[in-house]
């Protein structure tokens, strides 16, 4: 199985720069998911991979060997697109099938291949049937299945769940992974849903604007996000503009709007300098009454949204800033209203501090 | 037995070791660029060149470009009437031609299946007897004054032009028109419905701006045969010229400077109106936001739609296939007399018939399988840009010049290109003539094919290892297999019928048309009914070819 590396990467279509000088490795066997807004690039980088588009600079690596002038066909890198394009005329076994007789296996191999690769996606009932006649679900599995028996070593989808209802997009995603693991495939999977990168993903690539943000585990981009938009992306939190009024070695203090002071971790930002708090929805506590803690501040809930197993509430501080806390349903936590008046608390480790953006806050958090 | 089965088994593995080898050899991007370019050179240098050194030739080979003022203006007009005529009549063949495809494509009974077919015939009557017939029916006391007890209904002249274009270019409309609706994806128009849409508003609003491209390849199609055809035009002419009447006019008092001048003129004005089309057409919005709902639901009802498929029926039989057919007629006498014996005798007339017969299908078969082989390349090229935005634009244009060059100038142009190389048999040049003139059919057909497949289709065969050939005999081919063979039976139909360039070309050897124009013109003694028995010949084997070739089309996209 290979390895891919991207150096400096650059695709241009006409004036518009699709991908900007991209470097990155995937290693042989990893599950990468591609995150990134609509217009990020993400289907630009797979095509580049697959060979059905040429880096305008740059060069990539398959196995430290430069594919460059690699044709599509001999790539061993198969694409899956976002419809899957299943050949309308032939039937799902001869679809499946395709790969191995293009790669020059006899016709009795060929179809073998094709069933025993249907039997693991459980679609060998449906083999002689049309794609048109099958549902959503059916005709993604039989492009996963197209693309495990194609014998290529590596796999390409392109927003494979996209095409499927909510429900069978939860259903499917894991059984995805574990067929791909199975395979020993090296995958990248593009998706712009972040709890599907989140649960599938070895590493995660946050693209945006063609560049990438941030490349790692899941773990490592939801707790030390590369900035304000990946922590958006990622999670989402609530972010409040400040200014850092001191630095010590334990704490830094952190004036806010409205006067207000809270204290956060002591990084490396110098005093009198504007930052961004950003604060994860269920490190928020709520309290009725004031008591003693890091961080407690004044409020009132706004806005009160049930989520099955948690709530979510939007309150707004005295300072009419607002922040978002996410509640598990439990006994000892109890269900607020909207008007009441209570206090927030979060602790110093929690707070994710951000430069301020050249552009503002509003710009970063554009999903463009 | 045995022997022979062992034989087929061997000559299939040997043809399967040649296709793995052919699609191990397109894996280079050396070989298909080479596949390209061959087809490209074939393009320019076979189809291309000749249709236009010919006239460009004798442009330089001319003395002096001086032409008397009286003759000047009589071409000016001549070339103004040619877009006159062509424009109206393609948009009266468009306003005709939607609702009659409509008929046909969404009344799925064996009547309209049949009048697909005979939607078509006008495709296969030798353009010259069209005339004649055009002209009988209109214009003779045997005709349709017969009912009116005139002596004729419509003179020769601009109006019987008219009538004739509107006769051979609604076919045109019809037939691109029947496939573009098979294509759609009606979920747009039933999105339209349940919005609250008539079925009149829904097609005006939504399905017909979709299908706008195909409707304007439809017009442009139409607008071209009408401003190239020459043979039928100049026997309902009478007095008055068009272009390419002014161009036989000009032929018969030997002006050569006025034919070259005038042919040049019709194909840089043609061009330009091809091109002016292509690009205001998109701009072009009629009100799609406007809704009349009470009237458009009124011609949504059910009588409204009856009264128009009376309607279109009506056009359709009146001013196509009854004056398409008129002079077939007498045939049905001739089939009673002992004409017919004295046809398959080869008695008489009949001596050099059947062998032109036999020449007009085999030049066919050939110009056919020659425009299919070198013409696939270049239509999958146009449709995938394959040689970059710009250079795909010139080759598309291009495309359009056989069919726009006036018919009668092509065959000059042809046949002063091939004489020039000498020593060519009259047979093969007859063969390229054939390739030239019918050239552009096949390709605008499988270029608009081939452009409607998706490319992830091709692509994801790519990535699953298939090399360029296989993707296209496995991908592209069966999923176009229907336009392909319209294509062929447009192709295989024009080089049947055509007579005006061929007549220019030929010169001991001659196609059945050509034959017949000497039996119409009176050059050769025959009756009106061996007359109308050779057409009803040469109609009726085209015919039933197309109706052979159909049938297979249907049984390969039903097997599917």
């Amino acid at each position: 199985m290979p390895s891919i590396s991207f150096m400096n990467v650059t695709k241009r279509f006409d004036k518009l720069l699709a991908l900007d000088r991209l470097t990155f490795d995937v290693e042989s066997g990893e599950y990468v998911c591609v995150l990134g807004p609509t217009g990020s690039g993400k289907t630009t980088l797979l095509r580049l991979i697959a060979g059905l588009l040429n880096p305008d600079d740059g060069t990539i690596f398959f196995d430290g060997r430069s594919v460059n002038t690699l044709e599509a066909h001999d790539r061993n890198a198969v694409y899956v697109p976002q419809q899957y394009a299943l050949f309308p005329h032939l039937t799902v076994l001869e679809n499946v099938a395709f790969g191995p007789l293009a790669r020059n296996k006899s016709e009795v191999e060929a179809r073998e291949i094709a069933s025993k690769t249907l039997e693991t996606v459980k679609l060998s009932w449906r083999a002689q049937a049309l794609p048109g006649e099958l549902s959503g679900g059916m005709q993604q599995r039989v492009a996963l299945a197209r693309g495990l028996a194609s014998g290529a070593d590596l796999l390409l989808l392109d927003e494979p769940l996209g095409a499927l209802d909510a429900r069978l997009r939860l259903e499917l995603r894991h059984k995805l992974r574990e067929l791909v693991k199975q395979s020993g495939m090296t995958a990248i999977h593009v998706t712009h849903d972040r709890d599907e990168a989140m649960s599938v993903a070895d590493r995660i690539m946050i693209l945006r604007a063609g560049r990438i943000l941030d490349y790692g585990t899941p773990s490592r981009a939801y707790t030390k996000p590369a900035g304000i938009f990946v922590a958006n992306l990622i999670g989402g939190a609530s972010f409040l503009e400040g200014t850092v009024d001191a630095v010590t070695p334990d704490f830094s203090l952190i004036r806010m709007r409205g006067g207000l002071q809270i204290r956060g971790p002591s990084e490396l930002f110098a005093s009198d300098e504007p930052i961004i708090l950003g604060i994860r929805r269920e490190q928020v506590r709520i309290l009725a009454d004031k008591f003693e803690a890091e961080n407690i501040l004044e409020g009132e809930i706004r806005e009160v949204r049930f989520l099955g197993s948690t709530r979510e509430y939007v309150i707004r501080l005295t300072n009419g800033d607002r922040i978002v806390s996410r509640r598990f349903l439990e006994g000892k936590n109890p269900a607020f209203a909207t008007g009441q008046r209570i206090y927030v608390s979060f602790k110093k480790r929690d707070v994710m501090t951000f430069a301020y953006p050249s552009q503002g806050l509003r710009k970063e958090l554009e999903m463009v | 037995m045995q022997n022979a089965k062992t034989q087929t088994g061997i000559s299939r593995s040997m043809l399967h070791e040649l296709l793995v080898r052919a699609e191990r050899l397109s894996a280079s991007p050396f070989v298909t660029k080479s596949v390209y370019s061959i087809a490209l050179a074939f393009f320019l240098l076979i189809v291309i060149a000749p249709a236009i050194a010919g006239i460009l030739a004798q442009l330089f080979s001319l003395p002096d470009l001086k032409l008397s003022s009286e003759v000047v203006a009589r071409m000016q007009s001549a070339i103004v009437w040619s877009f006159l005529i062509g424009l109206s009549v393609s948009s009266l063949d468009v306003l005709a031609g939607i609702p009659f495809a409509w008929l046909i494509v969404r009344r799925r009974e064996h009547w309209t299946t049949i009048l697909d077919s005979l939607a078509d015939i006008p495709f296969v009557i030798p353009t010259v007897a069209l005339g004649f017939s055009i002209l009988e029916f209109w214009s003779t006391p045997s005709g349709i004054g017969m009912i009116f007890g005139a002596d004729k209904v419509v003179s020769p002249g601009m109006l019987l032009i008219m009538l004739l274009h509107f006769a051979f270019s609604f076919p045109v409309i019809v037939r691109v028109m029947v496939g573009e609706f098979l294509n759609y994806r009606e979920t747009f128009e039933v999105a339209a419905r349940t919005l609250g849409a008539s079925g009149f508003t829904a097609v005006r609003t939504i399905t017909l701006p979709i299908l706008r491209p195909g409707i304007l390849a439809g017009f442009l199609l139409a607008l071209a045969r009408s401003l190239s055809e020459t043979g039928a035009t100049i026997v309902v002419a009478g007095a008055f010229e068009n272009g390419t009447v002014f161009i036989n006019n000009a032929r018969g008092a030997g002006l050569t400077t006025a034919i070259v001048i005038a042919s040049l003129l019709l194909i840089i004005c043609s061009l330009l109106v091809f091109a002016l089309t292509k690009i205001l057409a998109p701009r072009i919005r009629i009100a799609p936001l406007r809704v009349w709902p009470n009237f458009e639901k009124r011609l949504s009802g059910r009588s409204s739609i009856e009264a128009r498929n009376a309607i279109s029926l009506g056009i359709f039989f009146v001013f196509v296939l009854l004056p398409c057919l008129f002079i077939a007629l007498p045939a049905i006498m001739a089939m009673a007399d002992g004409t017919v014996n004295e046809a398959i005798a080869g008695v008489g007339p009949w001596a050099g018939f059947w062998s032109s017969m036999l020449l007009s299908y085999v030049l066919a078969l050939l110009a056919t399988t020659i425009n299919v082989a070198f013409g696939l390349p270049v239509a999958v090229l146009i449709a995938r840009n394959r040689f970059g935005q710009k250079a795909t634009k010139i080759i598309d244009a291009l495309v359009d010049l056989p069919i726009i060059v006036p018919s009668l100038a092509l065959g000059v142009s042809l046949s002063f290109f091939w004489s020039r190389l000498g020593a060519l048999p009259e047979f093969w040049v007859l063969v390229l003539a054939h390739t030239t003139i019918t050239y552009s059919y096949f390709v605008r057909a499988m270029t608009a094919s081939v452009q409607g497949i998706a490319p992830e289709l091709e692509e994801t065969a790519r990535t699953l290892g298939a090399h360029p050939l296989r993707v296209f005999r496995k991908i592209t081919l069966p999923l176009t297999k229907y336009s392909l063979l319209s294509g062929a039976i447009l192709v295989f139909t024009r080089s049947v019928d055509e007579t005006g360039a061929t007549s220019a070309v030929s010169k001991v050897m001659k196609t059945a048309p050509v034959l017949l124009v000497d039996w119409i013109r009176g050059n050769v003694a025959v009756t009106p009914g061996e007359r109308a028995l050779g057409i009803g010949f040469l109609v009726a084997t085209s015919f039933v070819a197309l109706v052979v070739l159909r049938l297979i089309a249907l049984r390969q996209s039903r097997r599917k």
